[in-house]
């Protein structure tokens, strides 16, 4: 997935533009003409100078690469879709994993990853069944990490 | 006082636990190298949340090791594969598979361990004879020194080696931004914290480095279209045999690959990757045969194997004296001193100094229990290579979540991880650099407390940031490295 240039320098500018708006009401520090603004201040100036030569360097290249191009794992749909369980696991964990337990989501995870990377269901089950359990007694039991049990009943 | 503080430096290294530390984060330091796609970098932000649970020299101890061990282990599947286990090995990668198809595997492999060694001891004694000496110097400077210091080491990593310079200060910039969120600046005021409570305290740097170094490579591992790579080694022989003949052969390569490699390390921003690929064609610029390169030629292995382990040692160089990272893996690294409050600096060397005796004594084993480990490592190559990435994969996903939950044990990590994951592969796709992006959000805070000192100091007079000759002395060098594009094309042009 490529973009131009130019669309990169539009949303920095944006976001630098964003920060120097917010800043404006932040307090000064008594007695003194610095303050809590005055960093981002001057990052997001650099950025929006930044952003602005983003800009011009990708309308002037705009004929050799275009505002959106589809790279080549985006057209591909095993690609596409092993991208989207990736996030999607991840999202899942913040979501979930405190209703359902961290041993649940670990197994959704994993699994899920697995089959779309192709690996064969019986294998994808066991890996992700041992792997989870390991990861959990390590971090629960080893390191006292409060992983949740969520739907499971307390089992060591 | 100096013996006392040695052997109390021997006592905390060689106590059974951290040495089991050390044992097992080279085994997971060589599998993660030798593994294609997992960077050392990876391996030491992978390492970070159980570092988290451990007292501050093993930890420190795991990390050193872990790199050390990845940086070699990157060449096995170099020469066994023509794919670079880690970028630093990329230089010499065609080189090293060359060798191999002339049925030199062995050659190649035992060069890369034997010299990766030397190259690291030598990095090492830099280590041990430079920082203290840099941190009673260091002892002097003041807030303006630290400001330029910062300032130097931030337009080192976006003027060294980036393809892009504006989309590299575009990144740094980003990552400075990402570092002004939360209460913890001059005013205590919340910075775009959005009433969110998680971000009062800031964006975590753990959850920020495993989402931008392991998430993102997962990412970009799932999105991948090329197909498994064939084998291309038969049996490998004894990879020792010859290396005395080499190392006398090659003493100049090996000794310049090292000198420049420390060099490189030393240089705020830039690492390993950078420093095998500028010795890379030091060697072959100065080499009496550079027609030989290419074809598998074991020389320019020996001067970058060297040079990309003594690029390590460098780098923490000033991340201890100044608590500036020399390359992303010690930014890691920072970050996990700052967690164990060894925060570097100057001071660490006077109130703990028996730690940072230990890190050099562990800097010492590390490279010298590589030789075996390595020996091992490419024993059990086929193996460890045949390792089915599509398993690995999402384990190492299960893992990263389960780490960023655990700093707060709040899913707000994993959160984290998603977006800067996310973040820096969408980047790394469309050519922004995150090397300055991670830099910055380590650095951000430490250059804005000594920006706003400084300014309170000198009653808002830019001009006493020029005033002190040290300060001034820095202040010249980042204008040189910020202007140095210039300077080429004028030099160019006045030479014509």
């Amino acid at each position: 997935m490529k973009l131009n240039d130019a669309v990169f320098g539009a949303l920095f500018l944006a976001l630098s533009l964003l920060v120097l708006w917010t800043i404006q009401g932040y307090p000064k520090i008594p007695g003194q003409n610095v303050g809590p603004a005055a960093f981002p201040g001057i990052a997001a100036s650099v950025l929006a100078l930044c952003s602005l030569l983003l800009i011009v360097q990708g309308v002037r290249s705009r004929a050799g690469t275009p505002w959106f191009q589809r790279g080549e794992w985006t057209s591909r749909p095993p690609q596409l879709i092993a991208f989207a369980v990736t996030l999607g696991g991840l999202l899942l964990y913040v979501l979930a994993s405190d209703r359902i337990g961290f041993i649940a989501t670990g197994i959704v995870m994993l699994g899920s990853l697995m089959l779309a990377l192709r690996v064969r269901w019986p294998m994808a089950l066991i890996v992700s069944v041992v792997s989870t359990v390991v990861i959990h007694v390590a971090f629960y039991k080893g390191l006292r990490v409060p992983l949740p049990w969520g739907v499971l009943p307390v089992l060591y | 006082m100096t013996w006392s503080v040695i052997s109390q430096a021997f006592a905390l290294v060689f106590d059974p636990y951290v040495l089991w530390i050390i044992l097992a984060s080279s085994l997971f330091g060589l599998f993660v190298g030798a593994v294609p796609g997992l960077t050392a970098t990876m391996a030491t932000a992978l390492l970070v949340p159980v570092t988290f649970f451990i007292p501050p020299v093993p930890a420190v101890a795991a990390i050193v090791t872990c790199t050390a061990m990845a940086i070699f282990a990157g060449d096995i599947p170099g020469a066994l594969l023509r794919i670079p286990g880690t970028p630093a090995s990329a230089a010499y990668t065609d080189e090293a598979y060359a060798m191999t198809k002339k049925g030199q595997a062995e050659i190649a492999l035992g060069a890369g361990l034997v010299f990766s060694a030397i190259g690291g001891l030598f990095g090492t004694a830099v280590l041990i004879a430079f920082a203290p000496v840099l941190a009673e110097v260091a002892l002097k400077f003041s807030s303006f020194e630290y400001f330029w210091l910062v300032v130097l080491g931030l337009s080192g990593a976006v003027f060294i080696g980036a393809s892009s310079r504006l989309k590299a200060v575009t990144s740094l910039m980003l990552g400075l931004l990402i570092s002004a969120v939360g209460l913890d600046n001059p005013g205590a005021h919340p910075r775009f914290t959005f009433g969110n409570a998680e971000l009062t305290g800031g964006v975590s740097m753990i959850p920020v480095m495993v989402g931008m170094f392991a998430v993102s490579e997962i990412l970009r591992y799932v999105t991948s279209i090329h197909p498994p790579p064939k084998f291309a080694a038969e049996k490998i022989g004894n990879v020792f045999k010859g290396m005395w003949e080499l190392t006398k052969k090659y003493k100049v390569q090996l000794i310049r690959g090292s000198a420049i490699g420390t060099a490189i390390g030393i240089q705020p921003g830039a690492g390993a990757d950078i420093a095998s690929w500028i010795t890379y064609a030091s060697s072959k610029r100065f080499s009496k045969e550079p027609e030989k390169f290419g074809t598998g030629h074991v020389e320019g292995i020996v001067e970058s194997g060297a040079a990309n382990n003594s690029a390590l040692a460098g780098a923490w160089v000033p991340a201890l004296v100044f608590g500036i990272p020399g390359d992303s893996i010690t930014a890691i690294a920072i970050g996990v001193l700052y967690l164990k409050n060894m925060n570097p600096g100057p001071t660490l060397f006077i109130n703990n100094p028996q730690h940072i005796y230990a890190i050099f004594l562990v800097f010492i084993i590390a490279n010298i229990i590589m030789i075996p480990l390595g020996w091992a490592a490419i024993k059990v190559a086929k193996n460890v290579l045949r390792a089915p990435q599509n398993l690995l994969m999402p384990v190492i996903l299960l893992f990263c979540a389960v780490g960023s939950f655990a700093i707060n044990n709040t899913v707000f990590g994993v959160l984290l991880i998603l977006v800067f994951g996310l973040f820096s592969f969408v980047l790394e796709e469309n050519g922004f650099p995150t090397a300055p992006a991670i830099l910055g959000v380590v650095l951000g805070g430490m250059l804005e407390e000594n920006f706003i000192t400084s300014m309170i100091k000198s009653d808002g007079d830019p001009l006493a940031f020029f005033t002190r000759p040290i300060a001034g002395s820095l202040a010249a060098a980042t204008f040189v490295i910020l202007g140095w594009p210039l300077l080429a094309r004028l030099w160019r042009t006045l030479r014509h």
